[in-house]
């Protein structure tokens, strides 16, 4: 699948800012004031400019409201509802906690809750496509929750949590980027009963539609950057978790070493939510002989 | 609504032959045509006199080679366009209402004034039958040809799809999957007609008829031992021939 820009800049940031409020939700760190409204500003900047990235994305952006109203059945639109929801209940326990010197339990909890629900939407967009088979599997929605809330706990300096919490997310990446090698194969699509062709024999492609490339090929056949994928993953892993939990082994609650478990692992996220796209095979490539 | 409709008893299709498709890509050309000038946004071409042309098409033609463990490989050509599936993903995923099908003959549709372009139910799709097309930024899918299947203005023989109309080799039918006594119904009955992919439970609604056997040439008829060559010694002007050539 194409990687594009806008989408990974939208699910890591938005992943990032909706873990940070939940946090705030359950009142980690139990603050008020000035300090209250940094934390808040931190979230709300992630999480809404991950959300107005991912409008860059879109063909026709004008009928964006309209997207709110497929609930019932579209993840992607759950996701939009449960984003506006979760930005206006924590939008008013912010409230609370920074001009009244108070957290009103009830609402932080129902946001909290609200806010990791949305980055569970997010991972069920891409968990629920049969056509992509490495993404269609459990252990996506425990991969982006699980990201979200310890990487929300290390932007909210629960520095312990957040270290157990890399170190389980760096277990469930590996297990998910293992899991999901071969998942194509064993899926049991091949070009053979792609065409239909498979009992008179073995299907090769001759000639594709077009001597030009397409929509289709640009957006589902994307092949740039597999052979790096062993070096990528090394990298991902190493900046997402192995950094940031060895910052806060040697202490990360402030200054140049929390600076450095941030970051570290906010690339190491971008590098691994970019082969979460570029990796992932749509079955649509069958019909252009490029799978297997 | 993207829910899917309560199953109709209409199922309006294609039937597309593989045995009979020339690989002309007629179907292709005619399609384009009717569509940019007919439902809504018209399919574009980037770069169409450049290096690099691409375009947006409904329906495309792939050619493949089948290589049997005995015999030679044969060529079919390949037209695929949307299914029209019963269980159609791109629909459910849609999150605006803009991808439907409808409930009184399954046709699945785009309403381009709700689609907001994220490309979504093209990712649904498993048979490449959806492209967001570049110039207009929302989604381009087959209509079944909506606008002319139910055209009154249009003469009776032209009241089906472009592409059908079109095939110079009869290759495509239209009708109604839904009904048993259809002639696509009887087609598919007669010939083994076959659904794409059918372990993603898509449960498409257009079918494909199987090439048919084809002849492997080195059948031995059972008269051919009468056959067998009477001459064993060559005589007359051919026998004088034959000798003089193996002299030289």
């Amino acid at each position: 699948m194409h990687p594009a820009p806008s989408v990974i800049l939208f699910s890591v940031l938005s992943g990032l800012g909706f873990g940070m409020l939940a946090w705030l939700g359950i009142g980690k760190p139990p603050m008020t004031g000035l300090f209250a409204f940094v934390f808040f500003f931190v979230a709300y900047a992630l999480a809404v400019g991950g959300l107005l990235s991912a409008t860059f994305h879109l063909g026709n952006p004008k009928n964006s409201l309209k997207a709110f109203s497929q609930w019932r059945t579209s993840w992607l639109s759950r996701e939009g509802c449960c984003a506006i929801a979760a930005l206006m209940i924590m939008g008013l326990y912010a409230i609370g906690a920074i001009f009244f010197e108070t957290h009103w339990v009830a609402i932080g909890i129902i946001g909290a809750i609200l806010s990791i629900v949305t980055v569970f939407t997010t991972s069920m967009i891409y968990a629920q496509l049969k056509t992509v088979p490495r993404w269609n599997h459990w252990s996506t929605p425990i991969l982006f929750v699980s990201l979200s809330i310890s990487g929300g706990a290390l932007m909210t300096g629960q520095v312990t949590v957040a270290m157990y919490g890399f170190v389980v997310v760096g277990l469930i990446q590996i297990f998910a980027w293992f899991s999901s090698d071969g998942r194509f194969a064993r899926s049991g699509s091949t070009i053979e009963t792609a065409t239909g062709l498979g009992n008179i024999g073995k299907v090769r492609m001759f000639e594709p539609p077009h001597t030009g490339t397409n929509y289709l090929l640009k957006e589902m056949v994307y092949v740039i950057g597999r052979k790096h994928a062993t070096k990528l993953r090394l990298l991902a892993i190493v900046l997402m978790v192995v950094i940031p939990v060895a910052m806060i082994g040697m202490g990360a609650q402030h200054g140049i070493k929390a600076i450095i478990a941030v970051l570290s692992h906010v690339i190491g996220v971008f590098a691994s939510r970019w082969l979460f796209f570029a990796e992932a095979e749509h079955v649509v490539g069958l019909y252009y002989g490029k799978r297997g | 609504m993207t829910a899917l409709p309560p199953k109709s008893d209409v199922k309006l299709g294609l039937v597309i032959d593989l045995d009979t498709c020339v690989g002309c890509h007629a179907c292709v050309v005619s399609c384009k045509g009717w569509n940019t000038e007919n439902y809504g946004a018209p399919l574009s071409d980037q770069d169409a006199y450049g290096e690099n042309p691409s375009g947006t098409f409904l329906n495309r033609v792939h050619s493949y080679e089948v290589q049997p463990e005995q015999g030679s490989a044969q060529t079919i050509h390949f037209p695929k366009s949307c299914l029209h599936c019963e269980d159609a993903p791109c629909v459910t995923v849609c999150p605006t209402g803009a991808s439907y099908k409808r409930a009184e003959d399954g046709i699945v549709l785009v309403n381009e004034d709700a689609c907001i372009g994220c490309g979504l139910c093209a990712w649904a799709c498993p048979y490449g039958a959806r492209e967001l097309d570049q110039a207009a930024g929302v989604m381009k899918k087959c209509t079944l040809c909506v606008d002319r299947i139910y055209n009154e203005n249009l003469p009776e023989e032209d009241r089906e799809p472009a592409c059908v109309r079109t095939c110079p080799a009869g290759a495509r039918h239209f009708g109604d999957l839904g009904d048993a006594d259809s002639d696509v119904s009887k087609l598919v009955e007669e010939r083994g007609g076959m659904d794409l992919m059918p372990e993603l439970g898509t449960k498409p609604v257009n079918k494909y008829l199987p090439p048919r056997p084809k002849d492997q040439g080195n059948e031995i008829d059972i008269l051919a031992p009468l056959l067998a060559p009477v001459a064993t010694e060559t005589s007359g002007f051919l026998g004088w021939l034959d000798r003089t050539l193996e002299k030289i």
